[in-house]
């Protein structure tokens, strides 16, 4: 199935990607690291697995064994330094 | 509680947020409290104190939003509130620019003073939003505190 993938902040710019269609072969949030781990370089790995990134489906926090459906937009949220 | 949330690339007027709180609470508003964030022109001293020429803030509209909503809504159950306002600006800012604003009406001082400095603390932490600060020495996304996340497990 098709999600749409956001990456916000650092880690847009470390994997030089705001926003992709990504096809997944498990739904859930695991399974959109899984399809995303082939097409990145270690350091965008690393990136994207670093301390305090969290995952929200549809705007909503989820955690990694979060379900994930067709249409879902996905985003990767680095910690967040508002205020 | 009347809530009022805005994220907008343009400067407020504390003034007339201000005055239009006072408008809408009438006379059940015994205290008003504001805290208004500005741009600093140095990094923090820990990561060099190189100047500062600017700072981007990024949001993830909708998101965002939300975020700041549940925290006004936190404090609204843990005081009594009558109207808070909390204006977060993004894009290009300069040194000495505006960048926040939270602002609290409640009957008594107490709960004006505590629920102001509540929702400011737990927008450095829970408010979806990120900066990068424009460096003498190239630009640096700034980094999550170990001192925000203190001052908001206090709470």
């Amino acid at each position: 199935m098709l999600v749409t993938v956001r990456f916000f902040a650092s880690l847009r710019e470390a994997l030089g990607c705001e926003s992709m269609c990504l096809e997944i072969a498990a739904a859930s949030v695991a399974g959109v690291h899984d399809a995303l781990a082939g097409t990145l370089t270690q350091t965008q790995r690393e990136a994207l697995a670093a301390p305090g990134v969290r995952v929200a489906v549809n705007e909503s926090l989820a955690q990694g064994d979060a379900a994930v459906k067709a249409g879902d937009v996905v985003a990767f949220l680095p910690p967040v330094t508002g205020g | 509680m009347r809530r009022h949330v805005h994220i907008q690339a343009e400067d407020f007027d504390i003034a007339a947020e201000w005055q239009a709180c006072r408008a809408r609470c009438g006379g059940g508003a015994g205290a008003l409290a504001a805290f208004a964030g500005l741009v600093r022109d140095r990094a923090p001293a820990e990561q060099g104190a190189s100047a500062v020429h600017g700072l981007h803030l990024e949001h993830y509209p909708g998101m965002t939003e939300a975020s700041i909503e549940r925290i006004v809504d936190e404090a609204a159950e843990r005081w009594r509130l009558l109207d808070v306002t909390v204006i977060h600006r993004v894009g290009e800012l300069n040194p000495e620019e505006q960048i926040v604003l939270v602002l609290v009406a409640s009957g008594h001082r107490a709960d004006a003073f505590a629920a102001c400095e509540f929702v400011m603390d737990y927008l450095k932490t829970d408010a979806v939003l990120w900066k990068k600060e424009r460096r003498a020495n190239g630009d640096a996304w700034l980094q999550a505190t170990a001192g925000d996340q203190q001052r908001r497990a206090a709470w």
